[in-house]
């Protein structure tokens, strides 16, 4: 069965995958809308950098946050400044490095369900007097559900997998940065196996259904 | 002053327009060209929908763009009602949602048309409840009308509303379009490259080519003038307003009242007093020097020739005045040199169809 240790692993890491999700749904969407619309000569660039983690093994992406974060480092100089201190090897830090490494999941679904709206149905709403801000209520946000639930799902279940990058920024400390899968490493590390499957086939049913409610969903809204 | 004046410049690689028109302020007002003459991008500049396009635009008194003073009104702050060719209805709302969604947006002092007037003028009552994806081609251009029109727009703006649509289903829209005009005294702005469409629904038309003005004028009077591509081809014709003067039971013809005399045609039945338009094409005219006395032809009228224009090869196009009302006639090249037609001569226009509109 599940060890209090466990426990206090399964509510962190749900933890951060729900702040984490939520940060990214604010800050994907002005992201998204962009790279959905702009004709603008960076944009291949900056797909590149948000797709980034998908490709880099997530030791080079903490490595590198690490260093930012660091004494050195340019996010640490600045929260070093205001006063929150150092972020590596805190639970915030971890919420950052999340941010990060779940960015391309969330972006992506949302960049392609604004490119599918297209440009129509905003011209009819602003002839129909909405204004810009109106249009993106109106009509963006409710023609992009099905992206927005894409986007959700994808951010919090790739959040709830992470390993390399947590472990290089936040360590293993119980409760502030322990998170499921560093605790299944431990359990594995510990020789103790039994566990280590309580763990991980939660994981694994969780990803399961997870994915089969997405696609199940995107069928129907596909038939709609 | 009810006067609509655009002044559009575009210079691209691939597209250049250059329009400077005055359009009644009232009434409907055709655009007319082929693709590629200029005519979407002219409506899509008077929505404002064009930023890239310079100039000035006046709407009956207000000024929406002058580039010369900085002013350019973004879509969502002018007074206008756009229909779409696909419609562009919002899917992820009802009929009712997508036609209260203008509504919705106008402060109440403004609203000269009700939601109810919208949805029965376009014959929609039944379909409010349903969603834009189970709605026919005809249904959904209705309700883009109904929804246009639901904003009590100064300026209504069509770009091809039929274009989209098979011939039943612009026999469907059509009749609509028509009473719109006939109810609610709204300007409109109708973007075609159908002729019968603008002939029927039009009072003023301006013929674009190439991103410029070839003429703009009276819509009876362009479809007439020879030196004008309108005038010429199987569709040329022209179209006559006319008053329904009484109803022949045991023939069941009705005489129709226009400038140039009494028209009869067959028809089940006809209210007297009621106005009519009918279209007479030029290939349904002939010519001839006497009044046909034994003839089975039963609409003939005395005109004079006023001008002559060869046509396709083998055939000439001829302007007639009938009292008053301007006629075609298209006729072989052959007949016209045996019966030595000529511009200002007397001759007898025999017309063998007639085509009710409304």
């Amino acid at each position: 069965m599940l060890t209090s240790n466990d426990l206090g692993a399964v509510l962190l890491t749900l933890k951060l995958a729900a702040l984490t999700t939520a940060i990214l749904l604010l800050l994907a969407t002005p992201l998204a809308w962009w790279l959905a619309r702009t004709r603008s000569a960076w944009k291949g660039a900056v797909s590149a950098v948000v797709a980034l983690p998908i490709v880099l093994p997530p030791t080079v992406l903490g490595f590198y946050l690490l260093l930012a974060m660091g004494q050195n480092g340019l996010i640490g100089q600045f929260t070093d400044a205001i006063g929150i201190g150092l972020l590596p090897f805190s639970f915030a830090g971890i919420v950052i490095a999340s941010v990060f490494y779940s960015m391309p999941f969330v972006v992506q679904p949302l960049q392609n369900a604004f490119e599918a709206i297209g440009e129509a149905p905003l011209e009819a709403a602003a002839c129909l007097r909405a204004s810009p801000i109106d249009r993106f209520f109106s009509v963006v946000l409710p023609m992009a559900r099905p992206g927005y639930l894409s986007a959700m799902v994808m951010g919090f279940a790739h959040t709830m997998g992470e390993f390399g990058v947590v472990l290089m920024i936040g360590g293993n400390i119980p409760d502030k940065t322990r998170v499921i899968s560093v605790q299944i490493y431990d359990h594995v590390e510990a020789i103790e196996y039994s566990n280590a499957h309580w763990l991980s086939a939660g994981m694994l049913g969780f990803s399961f259904v997870v994915l089969l409610i997405l696609y199940s969903l995107n069928r129907t809204g596909r038939r709609a | 002053m009810k006067q609509i004046h655009l002044r559009f410049n575009l210079d691209r690689p691939d597209f250049s327009l250059a329009v400077n028109v005055h359009l009644p302020g009232s009434g409907v007002t055709a655009l007319f060209g082929p693709s590629g003459s200029g005519k979407t991008s002219c409506l899509r500049a008077i929505a404002g929908l064009e930023p890239a396009v310079r100039g000035r635009l006046e709407v009956n008194g207000h000024v929406w763009q002058d580039d010369s003073a900085g002013i350019f009104l973004p879509t969502h702050q002018r007074a206008i009602g756009y229909v779409a060719q696909d419609a562009g209805l919002f899917t992820h709302l009802t009929v009712q949602g997508n036609l209260e969604y203008g509504m919705r947006r106008i402060p109440d002092y403004a609203r000269r048309v009700s939601l109810q007037q919208a949805i029965s003028l376009l014959g929609i009552a039944h379909l409010v409840a349903r969603k834009p994806a189970s709605l026919s081609g005809g249904e959904r251009q209705r309700v883009a009308i109904a929804r246009a029109l639901a904003v009590s727009p100064s300026l209504l703006l069509m770009d091809e509303p039929l274009a989209a649509l098979d011939v039943q289903r612009k026999e469907e829209v059509l009749p609509y379009l028509e009473r719109l005009q006939q109810e609610l005294a709204i300007p409109m702005v109708y973007v075609s490259h159908a002729p019968d469409e603008v002939a029927r629904l039009a009072d003023y038309m301006v013929l674009l080519e190439l991103g410029s003005v070839l003429a703009d004028g009276d819509t009876a009077e362009l479809m007439t003038r020879l030196d004008l591509p309108l005038a010429h081809g199987d569709n040329a014709g022209v179209v006559i307003s006319t008053i329904v003067e009484g109803h022949d039971p045991d023939y069941d013809l009705i005489a129709l009242r226009f400038a140039g005399g009494q028209l009869r045609l067959p028809a089940a039945s006809g209210v007297a007093g009621m106005s009519l338009r009918v279209r007479v094409q030029a290939r349904d005219v002939s010519l001839a020097l006497h009044s046909p006395q034994d003839s089975s032809i039963l609409n003939s009228f005395a005109a004079t020739v006023l001008e002559i224009a060869p046509d396709s090869p083998g055939q000439v196009m001829v302007a007639l005045d009938c009292c008053g009302q301007r006629l075609l006639a298209r006729i072989t090249r052959k007949s016209c040199e045996q019966l030595a037609i000529a511009a200002g001569m007397q001759v007898h226009a025999q017309i063998k169809g007639v085509a009710l509109l409304r």
